[in-house]
């Protein structure tokens, strides 16, 4: 192992067993006897085994953020299982220098019955922390988890955000050379989060190793310089974190069929910037979405509408063709619809999912619909975070005595329109 | 084996942790508390008295001293031994969360039963001495050999807590058949009686690895004798051999327990 290779991990296999088990003797017997016979043979393994991971390597170097993408059931947390040696792979080794921590589900070591303070000292030892330790440690975890006024109460008497809080404060004063961060900074509330987040950056920045999986490609890629991309349990790439998420997404970009029962439908949706289709764009900028649609037979009265949402798919904005004085489309059987929408690209840094929907002109009745047909990434500027740029511009900033006239607040403030509203 | 042991003392702390969980968790929210640690080795004991008089009055023999001490001596070791296993083979599923979801060796959760129920034996051992001192049984060097049967008895009940908390992760049988043959053990294990009653049936008991420890005890406590040499000896090889043999099948099996559980 290179001398400041943290973590190597070198063609590893995860093999699991689908479906049940015997868990009873009283399965296993008869099945026992069945196979002993000969009569039935057992399920070949091919059939009933199931790879979680195939061929997997990627090393990690002390002091840098690596970040792991990949879709629900790509094999992300059974990467961090065996990291974390709670499981091993079938084959394949994994060689860690040093002590690895987790914040995997910071509250499994807790006892409901225990009170806060007992639970600190109890998951300290879970965790590996030595008594001193969390001695030393005990008032920062508690300062930071914020529950001054009910660590000698029994946990099972906090709401659920104040067990997590406590789960996650414990887990964050653990000293290690490898931390393993899996979708925790969504714990409590607003302010709480910013403490993780916080928390998460100043252990960056006091140089631990860090492999962190997460669905929010907005915090990994602030956290994570270099990723690896997943996809049913095989390493699809490994880079630079913004240009692995761009090809995350255009794996998912598909074009549909038209399917046996549909009429009509959306057959693809495309953001470029003009020139060429992308999935990243800078903020400010043009971005264009296409949407293409084709009837089987005659549809009349029809009008396209694309909603923007964020990741968590909270719709951020929408249009349709009715809205922008076009008419009414008809298409005829067989034929193609093709819309552009040009759209001043006036989001901040992050990820947003384009939804297309074709309704009736007039009813307004949704014909078809495809939600996150499309994903774009939006480079941030480096004036404004958030969701939305509202190119911001320094048009004062004047230091001096303090004078009594005040800025005069408009009584009224003028409201945004709604927006999330269909046409 | 040596490398589970080397893993265990560097968890000192976490063994310590969890054991004192099992014990915090056992007497909270119970108005009682602590006092069950004391309360339930009398019950046993108190048992194992009426038995003995009932087998006094029924065979017409008069009814000794020396027994009902002999009783008191055998049945608070006794209840730990079962205790500790019936709490020990579950240690692993009652676990499920942490076996699952965190790493740290496994080995903790039934040590930690069985060293939690060996707190209430300390309860209870109290009380058995005051009992002692309350009939008069007196006190000789023989107590010395106490150490090493006691040393004994926590071995073989961990090495069982140990291989059976595996077990019946694996297989949910194995809970059941573990109550079933603890219920029915008391019969098989001279502890409301002496093996000696049965003449020279006696060694078909002994063969129990717990009773010429259980036997022992009394032997040195309540008789002052020095307890069978060779029966001694096997109970204690038979402990030690078991407890490598289980830890060293919980060390092999301990990977595929995330994934079995």
């Amino acid at each position: 192992m290179a001398e400041d290779c943290v973590l190597d991990v070198q063609g590893v296999f995860k093999r699991f067993k689908r479906g049940e088990r015997h868990h009873s003797l009283r399965d296993l017997v008869p099945s026992l006897a069945r196979r002993l016979v000969g009569r039935e043979r057992a399920p070949s393994p091919d059939q009933r085994d199931f790879w979680a991971l195939q061929d997997v390597s990627f090393r990690v170097q002390r002091g840098e953020a690596f970040g792991i993408i990949g879709a629900n059931g790509a094999g992300k947390s059974t990467i961090l299982k065996l990291l974390t040696r709670i499981m091993r792979p079938t084959r394949g080794t994994i060689r860690v220098a040093g002590r690895v921590s987790a914040l995997i589900e910071v509250s499994a070591g807790f006892h409901r019955d225990l009170t806060g303070r007992e639970n600190i000292y109890l998951n300290g030892a879970i965790l590996g922390m030595t008594m001193p330790e969390i001695r030393q440690r005990f008032d920062a975890i508690v300062a930071f988890s914020g529950l001054e006024d009910f660590i000698d109460t029994p946990v099972k008497r906090y709401s659920s955000g104040m067990f997590a809080r406590l789960g996650f404060s414990v887990a964050a004063h653990v000293d290690a050379d490898v931390l393993l961060v899996d979708e925790v900074l969504s714990v409590g509330d607003y302010l709480f989060q910013r403490k993780c987040i916080e928390r998460m950056n100043a252990i960056v920045a006091s140089g631990v190793t860090i492999v962190f999986v997460s669905h929010n490609l907005r915090e990994l890629t602030s956290l994570c310089r270099r990723s690896l991309l997943l996809e049913r349990g095989t390493v699809q790439m490994i880079g630079p974190t913004a240009e692995v998420i761009r090809t995350y997404f255009s794996h998912g970009q598909q074009s549909r069929e038209l399917e046996a029962g549909k009429e009509l439908l959306i057959t693809r949706v495309t953001v470029h910037d003009g020139k060429g289709s992308g999935v990243q764009f800078p903020s400010g900028g043009k971005l264009y979405v296409t949407v293409d649609a084709r009837a089987r037979t005659r549809h009349e009265d029809l009008s396209v509408v694309i909603q923007i949402v964020d990741e968590h798919q909270y719709p951020l904005f929408d249009t349709c063709t009715q809205r922008l004085s076009s008419g009414p489309i008809t298409l005829d059987a067989d034929q193609e619809l093709t819309c552009t929408f040009e759209l001043d690209l006036s989001l901040a840094e992050g990820t947003f999912h384009v939804n297309a929907f074709l309704h009736r002109y007039l009813t307004n009745r949704p014909q078809d619909r495809w939600l996150s047909a499309a994903t774009f990434f939006v480079k941030g500027a480096p004036t404004v975070r958030g969701i939305v740029n509202l190119h911001p511009r320094l048009t004062q900033c004047h230091v001096g005595p303090s004078d009594n006239s005040a800025v005069p607040v408009p009584s009224v403030w003028e409201t945004a329109p709604p927006v999330g509203r269909r046409p | 084996m040596i490398e589970a042991i080397r893993e265990l003392l560097d968890h000192q702390l976490l063994l310590y942790m969890i054991t004192l969980r099992e014990i915090r968790v056992k007497y909270k929210q119970s108005a009682m508390g602590m006092l069950w640690a004391v309360l339930m080795p009398l019950v046993i004991v108190g048992a194992g008295v009426i038995v003995r008089y009932a087998f006094a009055m029924v065979s017409g023999k008069p009814l000794m001293m020396l027994d009902l001490t002999s009783v008191a001596v055998k049945a608070a070791p006794w209840a730990f031994f079962v205790a500790a296993i019936r709490f020990g083979a579950n240690s692993l599923i009652v676990n499920e969360d942490l076996v699952t979801k965190i790493y740290l060796p496994r080995l903790v959760f039934p040590l930690a039963a069985v060293g939690s129920q060996l707190i209430d034996f300390l309860v209870a051992a109290v009380v058995v001495s005051v009992f002692l001192v309350v009939a008069g049984a007196g006190l000789s060097a023989h107590v010395l050999w106490l150490p090493l049967l006691l040393g004994s008895l926590i071995l073989l009940a961990s090495a069982l807590a140990i291989l059976l908390a595996a077990a019946s992760l694996f297989y949910r049988d194995v809970k059941f058949i573990v109550e079933v043959f603890l219920t029915f053990a008391i019969f098989f294990t001279p502890v409301f009686y002496d093996s000696a009653t049965f003449g020279p049936w006696a060694p078909l008991l002994l063969v129990n690895p717990v009773s010429p420890l259980l036997e022992g005890m009394s032997s040195a406590v309540v008789l002052h004798r020095s307890p069978p040499l060779a029966w001694i000896s096997y109970s204690v090889v038979f402990s030690v051999v078991l407890v490598g043999v289980a830890m060293t099948t919980f060390r092999r099996l301990e990977p595929l327990f995330a994934e079995n559980v």
